[in-house]
């Protein structure tokens, strides 16, 4: 990016969740992903910014959405970008987390993408590698990239994240995309409410930062935006909800619910969809969803992240450690 | 044999109530005097005198529940290793628990334990045996053959029996040998996939967490059975508010039952876990703050009879993994003591309820000989002092593993001589 040089030093080595971030921090890296989405639309996509530098995707659970947005994004940045498949690797023949970690520091990247099933995997890891660690979604923790994207995708749509009324519906417990938005979206002053049935709220979701609401006709009054969650297929039978049918009848998003949200508010999913589960088709493809936008900030904001941790002006003398 | 005169010292023994200055007369591998006027027959001839101001001298620690990997798990602590480290901490006797591979669950583990003790450990090991085979939670064991042998008491180590007809027919049997059955509870369904204490800052760390219920309904049910069958029933492990509650009703309806709690449920709670500190993984998990509190009040009333270390070695396979899969415990022989004094200096809890809870009470729980200072006693004890301040280090660690939740804790509280039956096994000056 052309600006880029001139925007602040960003404070941060690495990203593993939204917590460590002050308002400033998130909205300079919405900026700068601001910036980055022109570079996609131009016919010549690819820049020199990370030209050089190593970028490895280290993903534990099977990801095609995330994964490969964070693949092109260092690819349009010129980093070279190394996958590595986990399930064909030697993490199979029982290998740790940490002696993998050990392993690919040796062959000392720049960058390191990970997506864990463990809480606290992307920590666990950047303590143990010199370079910059990216928290690609650890467990239920958290997924700050997409609570990025997720903002972006409503700033431009919406002009500011402030005062806006956020409903979050669906798998709240095991969800690290809603903590990581809970959490954004009230550094930024936005009021956030959660749909859900009891049993897929935490505990001491009353204390997170949120207002706790049992119907979606309560949680999307007033709503200037609709974040679905996915729900999870394991859980649908019997565990958690009794039924697809009955979830889909009290949870899932229809035309009729979504007269409950203020007129044009937005409808976000963050993919991939259960159609007819959490969200009726006819809304997933109607006019208020921005579903495909967000794929497409998907790929700013991680142009922005790892823009922004490898800054040049940094010193770069990490590999010395 | 040797006569040993500690003069001068603060002698504290729950046994005979005492927290006195006087002197211990260490004849052979017994106590021949201890108290204010032990010097009343004149110091013996050719006996070495030690002179003790400002130190006290308690009876050495019987730590009630401590997890060694040996045999089966040798690289995580040997009876030998496990052993050193008590003598650190000043703890003279163990309760050894069968969690072991092969598991303690037939006379001839019984004898291998005791045997690698006697040729092995610096203090006095004493077996625990599975309650059930193979630690499965269906067949009894053979309490009778086992207790013979040496067992002092039956548990399922880190298990829960579920079935509630075993838990029954395993304290009825056990009453006829007047073993004591200790257990400790967490509900496998309830907990399922838990990982730490269920509230707002598991909720936050998105890991799964497990309910104070997890504990308690199990262990209610124990109750209820110990009075059904008026069998000896200790709760090994309680962490929770409601489950002192439920002991104490217990006790007050005369019911044969006891309890312990850990010293990390003393000392720590839930936020300790950090950024997902695996050291700090435990079973039960360490709870809110309001808990451990309650824990300390229990301790203070006589709810909980006893203190333990739960000492259980960990290597850096089973901890240095993500939060989710790493495998529970601590290490804790060696910070038993000064973790628990910090109740003391603190104004908790006085210094000779906290011997008694660690010492006197756990020895008499178990039916062991240690645990006190009488004329007659065997030597056990710790010259201590009470005061001197250090920083645990894992450099400083005896134990095989380094999984302790008090890395760079400031203790007040020093031991400075161990003995075992009149046997120095640990001194400070030597360095050991």
């Amino acid at each position: 990016m052309t600006d880029a040089p001139s925007l602040p030093l960003y404070p941060h080595r690495h990203l593993l969740g939204i917590r460590e971030l002050s308002p400033v921090d998130i909205e300079l890296l919405l900026d700068r992903a601001d910036a980055a989405v022109s570079i996609s639309r131009q016919p010549e996509k690819k820049t020199s910014t990370l030209r050089g530098r190593t970028q490895i995707n280290l993903f534990y659970e099977a990801s095609t959405r995330t994964q490969s947005s964070f693949e092109l994004a260092g690819k349009r940045l010129g980093a070279d970008v190394m996958n590595m498949s986990v399930a064909s690797s030697s993490v199979k023949k029982g290998e740790t987390l940490i002696d993998t970690a050990m392993t690919l520091n040796a062959m000392r990247p720049d960058i390191l993408i990970i997506r864990h099933q463990s809480a606290g995997a992307a920590a666990l890891l950047a303590q143990k590698v010199g370079c910059s660690v990216v928290n690609a979604g650890d467990g239920a923790h958290e997924h700050p990239t997409q609570a990025l994207l997720d903002a972006l995708t409503i700033r431009r749509a919406k002009g500011e994240i402030a005062r806006l009324t956020v409903a979050i519906c669906g798998d709240i417990l095991h969800s690290r995309v809603a903590r990581s938005n809970i959490l954004l979206l009230n550094a930024l002053g936005a009021r956030v409410k959660v749909v859900a049935p009891s049993t897929l709220l935490p505990t001491g979701i009353a204390q997170m930062g949120v207002e706790v609401c049992a119907t979606m006709a309560e949680g999307l009054k007033d709503a200037d935006v609709v974040m679905m969650l996915r729900l999870q297929r394991e859980r649908m039978a019997g565990s958690f909800v009794p039924s697809v049918r009955e979830y889909f009848h009290y949870f899932g998003l229809d035309a009729e619910k979504l007269k409950a949200a203020k007129d044009g508010a937005l409808v976000m999913h963050p993919g991939p969809m259960n159609r007819g589960v959490e969200i009726a088709s006819e809304i997933a493809d109607g006019p208020q969803s921005v579903i495909q936008e967000q794929v497409e900030m998907g790929v700013a904001v991680r142009m922005a992240v790892m823009e922004a941790l490898l800054d040049p002006r940094r010193n770069r003398d990490r590999h010395s450690a | 044999m040797t006569v040993t005169v500690f003069q001068h010292a603060r002698i504290v023994d729950p046994s005979r109530g005492i927290d006195e200055t006087g002197t211990i007369i260490v004849d052979g591998k017994k106590i021949a005097a201890a108290g204010a006027s032990a010097l009343n027959q004149g110091v013996p001839e050719g006996a070495m005198i030690v002179d003790c101001r400002g130190k006290a001298i308690i009876p050495g620690l019987v730590d009630g529940r401590v997890f060694i990997g040996e045999p089966g798990g040798e690289h995580r602590e040997t009876i030998a290793s496990a052993s050193l480290a008590a003598a650190a901490g000043g703890v003279t006797s163990i309760v050894m628990m069968p969690d072991t591979d092969p598991v303690i669950d037939n006379v001839a583990l019984v004898e291998f334990v005791l045997r690698a003790a006697r040729d092995t450990a610096q203090v006095n090991v004493f077996p625990a045996a599975a309650i059930t085979k193979g630690l499965e939670g269906r067949e009894m064991t053979e309490f009778g053959l086992m207790r013979e042998a040496g067992a002092v008491a039956f548990t399922d180590g880190r298990r829960t029996i579920s079935n509630a007809l075993t838990m029954r027919r395993a304290l009825t049997y056990a009453r006829d040998f007047g073993a004591v059955v200790a257990h400790e509870t967490q509900d496998r369904d309830l907990a399922s996939s838990g990982v730490m204490n269920e509230g707002l800052y598991a909720s936050w760390l998105g890991l799964p967490g497990i309910p104070r219920e997890a504990e308690t309904i199990p262990l209610e049910r124990d109750l209820m059975l110990a009075r059904l069958t008026r069998g000896a029933y200790h709760a090994a492990k309680i962490s929770t508010e409601m489950s002192a509650q439920a002991v104490a009703r217990a006790k007050g309806e005369g019911a044969n039952v006891t309890a312990g709690v850990s010293i990390n449920h003393l000392s720590l709670n839930e936020n300790d876990v950090g950024e997902y500190r695996t050291f700090f993984r435990l079973s039960p998990p360490l709870r809110a703050e309001d808990d451990r509190l309650a824990m300390v009040e229990a301790l203070r009333n006589g709810t909980v009879d006893i203190i333990v270390s739960s000492h259980d070695p960990q290597d850096v396979d089973t901890k240095r993994l993500p939060f989710a899969d790493a495998a529970d415990g601590a290490i804790g022989l060696e910070t038993l003591l000064g973790a628990a004094l910090r109740l003391y200096h603190n104004d908790e809890i006085p210094l000779i309820r906290l011997i008694e809870a660690l010492s006197t009470a756990p020895a008499r729980l178990f039916g062991l000989p240690g645990g006190r200072l009488s004329p007659g006693a065997p030597a056990d004890l710790a010259l201590v002092d009470l005061d001197e301040p250090w920083i645990v280090s894992e450099a400083g660690i005896r134990s095989r593993s380094k999984n302790t939740c008090f890395e760079g804790a400031r203790l007040q509280g020093k031991v400075l001589q161990t003995l075992v039956s009149g046997r120095t096994v640990f001194s400070a000056q030597a360095g050991n």
